[in-house]
């Protein structure tokens, strides 16, 4: 556990997941990623949504959806019809060997199967149990149901994202994943508690007040000033010039920040010293500010002949920020994120080959990977079922007649 | 350190801004004592930004920072001098997690790198929140929370469901990024806190903010492996969902990801004549008619208050959302119900009710919930009661600007 290199922080313990669809599932992935073993209760009578539907319509291919790969990394699956008494009972034995429950069903559902928290303590008392959903465990919304788009909007964050004179906008699916990080982070203090106190926890987190506490800052002006904020499109309250500006190509652009009098000047000095940097409208911070329309047009002429990662490499050389606004293509071959090993290549059995994102932290003792692709359908049965509960093999056929195991 | 099973973790910030104050206040909100690091006369750069209270900017009421540093312990320290080196070595020789973001190569300037920290205290869990890593190309380019957004490829992605791309990519909303940044570190720092306790050691975690908010899009970003064409803003005007105006002026979020979810917002509707017939009776034909289903929606939802559409869809079960303002999330009863807003005093900021805790504990511990330090408040807690200095050294340091 200990021996250097090879050692994974979350050794040793074990995640019952329940999860499906996004936020829940990505944030077991990131326990399994730290090197816990979870194990995904799942059931071809009603699949994870994210294994069949594509849009457009539901698949009856469980098994190819990168989608549902990039969030169940590092898994094994078990399929029990928990609604199923026996299928329940087994998903209870599951449990009694594992030191976290983490689910995402709506509100009520997972006490209707027998699976709920006091009953979850009955098999094992200090289980922690982790309940994901968009509105909470609790008042008069408990029972509403959402995906991603519905937390960013009731959260408050929908408002404060798009152009200043258009609709607000609702973000990517990244709002499941946000949620799902909390989670995490949840799940890990719970963790640590335990090793205290020796006592488990029942943790109701709401995906909406997860995404309104990370614009919490934004909040402040209507906690303090009674002021609702809203959405500036890429400008900021105090620094200017900020914002993207085209390149050349098909729809390149480069995002420039500027924060004090040395980094404008920085600027000025890089884009060749134009006569129009002389301006007083643009001499001061606040000038600039008052008059941002105006540089963005003048930064934005400039920019438009050339390439968005020489802009980068010219300003970063003067100490300015500059990134391009990069497109997923730009990411997957990056030469700073390859160098890191940001990007991997991981094997599964029906997609083949597939690059992907590696987990965002290096760790020096413990460091986190993908130790295995996301799983076939029912790919743990034989490691869940036989080696860790111990069903022998003619039960186990009758389970699976019985399409308890299905 | 509270009574009841408050998180025993002693951690010392020396951060600025959202990242790094976010994660230590996470850890925070458990009862971990952090000891924040601030630079004497002007403290975390947040204190300069606001919101302030009344529009008057004060270095004690400043928004972002009493939301970011509530629970902590705050003193003063110049460690660019030898004398504050020195104190600072003394926080670290007795803490558990050091949190800081600082440019790759600045804490080893001050020796204070890894290397020299963990010869103090070998036991130390040092995390490093920095723009793009500890290495690499980019490890010291510049990146405000813009440039992140847009170096992760978040940006490239936003406004979501634009109807073409004449228009520029935009950042997400308030300082996301730098949050995600701060959340994705206090996932490292408690696991690395985990395996220390089960035999593991101390350990130095670098954590890229970039790659922090490029691994949130991958349900997204993995559409350029299956297809080899990077999405874009306008790559989901697919059938997921639609954002409708209703009557009062306000916005709701329809899900359509699904038939199931198609069903409940069809008797929602009142089962109207065209939902059932061609081409709008099937996934694949609303699919197909995209832009003529938002049409309809949007006639339907504009006989309508917000709140009406968002009470009636749900009650036939299908996901829907109101688009909140501050305001409106506040007050919505779902929010008092939950009581998720928390209130306490501020000695200079006053009465302060804003978003608390987004998750509930059925075991939480007791934890003491003090404001957000003043700068140097406890600069005689710390250094007198908890290094052995005494209150005339504290004079010293403080005529030669220390702290």
């Amino acid at each position: 556990m200990t021996d250097g290199m090879n050692a994974r922080a979350l050794q040793g313990v074990r995640i019952a997941d329940f999860g499906h669809v996004l936020a829940g599932p990505y944030g077991t992935m990131l326990l399994g990623a730290l090197g816990a073993e979870v194990i995904k209760i799942e059931t071809r009578k009603r699949p994870d949504e994210q294994r069949v539907q594509h849009g457009g319509g539901a698949s009856s291919d469980y098994e190819s959806s990168s989608n549902f790969f990039e969030i169940n990394l590092n898994k094994r699956s078990v399929t029990l019809d928990l609604s199923s008494v026996k299928g329940a009972e087994i998903a209870r034995r599951i449990v009694a060997e594992s030191d976290i429950v983490m689910e995402n069903m709506r509100p009520g559902v997972m006490d209707k199967l027998g699976l709920g928290y006091k009953d979850l303590v009955k098999v094992k008392p200090d289980i922690i149990m982790l309940s994901l959903s968009g509105y909470g465990a609790t008042g008069p919304y408990r029972g509403y149901t959402a995906y991603a788009p519905c937390f960013s909007c009731f959260g408050g964050q929908a408002e404060l994202a798009g152009y200043e004179d258009a609709e607000p906008n609702t973000l990517t699916s990244s709002c499941d994943s946000r949620a799902g990080t909390a989670g995490t982070f949840a799940m890990l203090m719970a963790l640590n508690l335990r090793d205290q106190t020796g006592q488990g926890q029942y943790i109701d987190l709401s995906s909406s007040e997860v995404l309104n506490a990370m614009v919490g800052d934004q909040m402040m002006d209507y906690a303090m000033n009674g002021r609702s904020p809203t959405r500036h499109g890429n400008h900021d309250a105090i620094m200017a010039p900020h914002n993207v500006y085209r390149c050349t190509g098909n729809d390149r652009w480069v995002s420039i920040a500027v924060a004090s009098q040395a980094e404008w000047e920085a600027l000025v000095a890089a884009i060749g010293a134009p006569e129009w940097a002389r301006d007083p409208d643009f001499a001061t911070p606040l000038s600039r500010w008052n008059n941002q329309n105006r540089l963005d047009v003048l930064i934005g002429e400039w920019t438009a002949d050339k390439d968005a990662y020489d802009v980068m490499a010219l300003l970063q050389a003067q100490g300015v920020a500059a990134t391009p606004s990069a497109k997923a293509k730009d990411l997957f071959s990056d030469p700073h994120l390859v160098a890191r090993g940001a990007i991997a290549e991981i094997e599964h059995p029906k997609l083949g080959t597939r690059k992907t994102i590696m987990p965002p932290w290096k760790m020096t003792q413990t460091p986190p990977g993908i130790f295995g692709a996301a799983p076939l359908l029912g790919e743990g049965n034989d490691y869940v079922l036989r080696d860790l509960l111990g069903i022998p093999d003619a039960e186990l056929a009758q389970l699976m007649e019985d399409k308890v195991v299905y | 350190m509270a009574q009841n099973g408050g998180l025993a973790l002693k951690v010392v910030e020396l951060c600025s801004f959202a990242a790094g104050p976010y994660c230590t206040r996470l850890l925070a909100d458990f009862g971990a004592e952090v000891v924040k690091v601030e630079r004497p006369g002007v403290g975390d750069e947040s204190r300069t930004r606001g919101p302030f209270l009344n529009d008057d900017p004060h270095p004690d009421t400043s928004g972002m920072y009493l939301y970011l540093n509530t629970g902590k312990l705050g003193v003063t320290l110049d460690i660019e001098t030898p004398d504050g080196r020195e104190i600072f070595r003394k926080l670290i020789a007795d803490a558990d997690v050091l949190v800081e973001d600082r440019a790759p190569g600045e804490m080893e300037r001050l020796a204070l790198g890894y290397a020299a920290l963990s010869a103090i205290n070998p036991r130390l869990i040092m995390t490093s929140i920095t723009p793009f890593g500890q290495d690499g190309p980019y490890s010291d380019f510049k990146a405000y929370h813009l440039n992140l957004y847009h170096a992760s490829g978040a940006g490239y992605m936003l406004p979501m469901n634009s109807t073409s791309l004449t228009r520029e990519p935009v950042r997400g909303p308030g300082f996301l990024g730098e949050y995600d940044g701060g959340m994705s570190a206090a996932v490292a720092t408690m696991a690395a806190v985990y395996w220390r306790r089960h035999g593991g050691t101390g350990q130095h975690i670098d954590v890229s903010k970039q790659q922090s908010m490029m691994h949130l899009e991958r349900s997204q970003l993995r559409r350029f492996i299956d297809s080899g064409t990077s999405p874009n803003r306008t790559g989901m005007g697919r059938l997921l969902e639609s954002l409708v105006q209703c009557r009062d002026g306000n916005y709701v979020i329809l899900i359509l990801s699904s038939q199931k979810q198609w069903e409940g917002l069809f008797k929602a509707m009142g089962e109207p004549e065209w939902g059932a017939q061609p081409p709008f009776d099937t996934q694949a034909g609303r699919s197909a008619h995209y832009p003529e289903l938002r049409d309809r929606l949007a006639a339907w939802a504009a006989d309508y208050d917000a709140q009406d559409v968002f009470e009636m869809v749900q009650a036939y079960r299908s996901a829907c959302a109101p688009a909140y303002t501050a305001e409106q999330f506040f007050q919505s009863p779902q929010t008092v119900a939950r009581e998720y807003l928390t209130e306490y005093e501020h000695p200079v900021a006053g009465t302060l009710r804003h978003p608390g805790l987004p998750y509930k504990f059925s075991n939480m511990p007791e934890v003491e919930r003090r404001p957000a330090p003043q700068l140097g408040e406890h600069n005689e807690d710390v250094l007198v009661e908890r290094l052995d200095y005494t209150r005339q050294d504290l004079v010293r340091l403080k005529q030669a600007g220390v702290i």
